[in-house]
């Protein structure tokens, strides 16, 4: 689960990571009022999942409340890659100016399996840029779980940020700050892009991204209730909510597959005989009716659907509890989108037995079922 | 031969009672498997009648290992209480430890993983089908209708997709040595490496199959091991090459991270170490046949 800027930052803060004092406001007023207690010279910041806000003009400066009220019409109600922006973050400007601009994040390492410290003193830009074209240009330490982050590492980055040895023991707490927001919280990613030395000579984080682990919300009550449901799409809020997988994509096969790895494959398979997929999604192991019956609802209620593939190879999923599932669906849901089938393992002949009487295109074979259900959307254009 | 589990893997299941536990040790006794004990706390000192065989609970794995001898341990628990499962089998002294469990914090399994490489304990998972040695144990969800004994080996990040390969070897007459499915999460207890080191070694294998999905790179760092130490001829698949790139596919490891991860590069180190990489799942049973001189 992604957290908003204004989250991030105020999590980082709670560890001591020094942010710019703000506010969040959804209307141009607001946004107005809060400049003014600011002092007017503020940033206004779309709050928006996704990353490159600044680039697309979602990002501005204001020096007076007016001006910055101007600025909230203006990027309230932005599209900014496909979301559109409801709130903006009120931000003071740092004092003084920005001096320099470095970045750090902690992340997981899969390979090494352990977290990872990762600075670069090309902050403030696209950091995927930095580590393709000037990977020198990025340092990282990883930091052992039992014994946490130590002093020479963070002295390494300092010094590898060009930063005086002044602001070390800051730049220190900073790191051991984020580190323990990272730790403490489940995160997978806790990143601050940039973290500038101010005018002033002071390090500050003006911006935050944060990413938690769902496998972990169960144990942060605080940090489920920031989910921002605006920022999922309705049918994937539907799927989470029913235990379901899925992803909503372009295309006009809806799939629905028991196993993420079959359900990846299954979408490779369409397109390998020239189909665009129109989901992900994976029904879990051991899916019931009613899962099943949502997980089609769901499927059809994308207009651009044009066939429905539906690929179970039984293991503790059942073919018959999965065929029960489908008819339920097409009880509750008027369609004329063909549908192929393909059941396999577990009690895969009952299912068939009890699909018989509904109008299906049944397959073997799982290359079987891709080629009947892509010929079956082109003959429904 | 075989690696892992064989007839005289003494399994101790832990969740034994629960829906999904009793259920699939059902499964599991029905194949033969020598299941030994159960543990459920609060529920030890009975005796559980799963398909026909009496087996008795404990409340603790300590316990069940005095008791019993078990080597193997089973874990069908739910998340929150699954990564103390693990740390109590591993306490317990027990070296082979196969979790299913799906959903695990990948910080805890950090820490999970660095107990065990402490205390010389593998970890099968967690987040995977488990283990199937065919004709002789089943440890795990694979479906044993759909396996014969054989020379191939099967080591996979998924579930489904696994049976689906182990299917079609069957259908064409290939049978498989073990069949081990390591789990889709970013951090697991055993992997590809491991797998392909334990095959390379096992006189019954002939052939592996290595199935892999976006995320990692794991199959990037097997690519270049089975160049430099394996003999023994490999076909692989990769899953998600249709995958949108930041994307959450189910499995919490098939998130393709930037470029590094996504099929297109696993796909080309395997190729550039001299492993035919299938196109099409249904392929890799047909890929196994002629280079094994069996069409
Ligand atoms: N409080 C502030 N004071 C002065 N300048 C700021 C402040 N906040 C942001 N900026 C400037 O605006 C730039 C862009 O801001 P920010 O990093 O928050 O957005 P972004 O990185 O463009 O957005 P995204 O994270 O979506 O890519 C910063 O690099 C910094 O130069
Ligand atoms: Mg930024």
């Amino acid at each position: 689960m992604n957290l908003h800027e204004y989250q991030a930052k105020r999590l980082f803060a709670e560890h001591g990571v020094p942010i710019p004092k703000g506010q969040v406001s959804n209307t141009p007023k607001g946004v107005r009022e809060i400049a003014r207690e600011l002092g007017g010279r503020v940033v206004v910041k779309a709050q928006v999942h996704t990353g490159g806000r600044g680039k697309a003009g979602g990002v501005k400066l204001a020096n007076d409340p007016d001006a910055a009220e101007k600025l909230a019409e203006n990027i309230l109600g932005m599209n900014i890659k496909g979301l559109t922006v409801r709130k903006v973050l009120i931000d003071q400007q740092a004092t003084g100016g920005i001096a320099q601009e470095i970045y750090l994040a902690v992340l997981i390492d899969r390979a090494a399996r352990k977290p990872m410290i990762m600075a670069s003193p090309a902050g403030g830009v696209d950091i995927e840029q930095v580590a393709e074209e000037t990977p020198e240009k990025i340092f990282t330490v990883h930091v052992d779980p039992a014994l946490g982050v130590r002093s020479y590492q963070t002295t390494y980055l300092a010094h590898a940020m060009g930063f005086p040895k002044e602001l070390w023991r800051d730049f220190h707490t900073i790191v051991v700050g984020l580190y323990e927001c990272f730790k403490e919280n489940d995160a997978s990613l806790t990143e601050v892009n940039p973290l500038v030395v101010t005018g002033e000579g002071k390090l500050m984080a003006l911006d935050g991204k944060m990413s938690i682990d769902d496998n972990a919300l169960f144990r942060h009550a605080r940090l489920a209730e920031m989910r921002d449901v605006d920022e999922e799409p309705a049918s994937e809020r539907e799927a989470r909510l029913a235990g379901i997988n899925f992803i909503k994509l372009d295309g006009n096969i809806g799939c629905m597959v028991n196993g993420a790895g079959l359900a990846m494959t299954t979408m490779d398979v369409v397109k390998l005989f020239g189909g665009e997929p129109a989901n992900f999604l994976d029904i879990g192991g051991g899916a019931r009716a009613d899962q099943v019956a949502t997980a089609i609802k769901l499927i059809l209620s994308d207009p651009n659907v044009k066939a429905v593939l539906i690929n179970i190879f039984g293991g503790i999923t059942r073919g018959d509890e999965v065929a029960r599932g489908i008819l339920a669906a097409l009880e509750q849901v008027q369609t004329d989108v063909p549908m192929v089938v393909r059941l396999a393992g577990t009690n895969a002949q009952e299912g068939l037995e009890i699909l018989q009487g509904a109008d299906m295109i049944t397959a073997v074979t799982l290359s079987d079922a891709a080629q009947k259900a892509v010929a079956a959307a082109k003959g429904a254009k | 031969m075989s690696i892992l589990v064989n007839k005289d893997t003494k399994l101790v299941v832990q969740g034994i009672t629960g829906r999904e536990g009793q259920f699939h040790t059902e499964q599991m006794i029905a194949y033969g498997t020598p299941v030994v004990a159960g543990v459920t706390p609060g529920k030890g000192g009975i005796e559980v009648e799963i398909a026909g065989q009496n087996v008795p609970v404990f409340n603790t794995v300590r316990e069940a290992v005095a008791e019993t001898e078990a080597n193997t341990s089973i874990i069908f628990v739910p998340a929150r209480f699954a990564v103390d499962a693990i740390y109590e089998a591993a306490d317990a002294g027990l070296k082979l430890i196969v979790c299913l469990t799906e959903y695990i914090p990948v910080l805890d399994m950090i820490e999970v993983r660095a107990y065990l490489d402490n205390k010389g304990a593998r970890l099968i998972g967690p987040n995977c089908p488990g283990l199937l040695t065919p004709g002789e144990a089943k440890v795990g969800i694979i479906p044993g209708s759909i396996a014969m004994p054989g020379p191939v080996g099967v080591v996979s990040k998924s579930g489904t997709l696994t049976y689906e390969v182990i299917d079609a070897l069957t259908r064409l007459g290939i049978g498989q040595s073990s069949c081990v499915g390591v789990g889709g999460d970013p951090i697991n207890g055993t992997d590809f490496i491991d797998v392909l080191t334990m095959f390379e070694a096992d006189p019954q294998t002939e052939h592996i199959v290595m199935i892999g999905e976006i995320g990692g790179n794991a199959e990037e760092k097997a690519a270049a091991f089975i160049k430099e130490h394996v003999t023994k001829p490999v076909t692989s698949f990769i899953a998600g090459r249709t995958a949108p790139p930041g994307r959450r596919m189910g499995h919490a490891g098939a998130i393709v991270e930037g470029k590094s991860g996504t099929a297109e590069g696993k796909i080309a180190a395997l190729r550039a170490a001299g492993i035919p990489v299938a196109e099409n799942p249904d392929d890799i049973a047909k890929i196994v046949a002629e280079r094994m001189g069996l069409v």
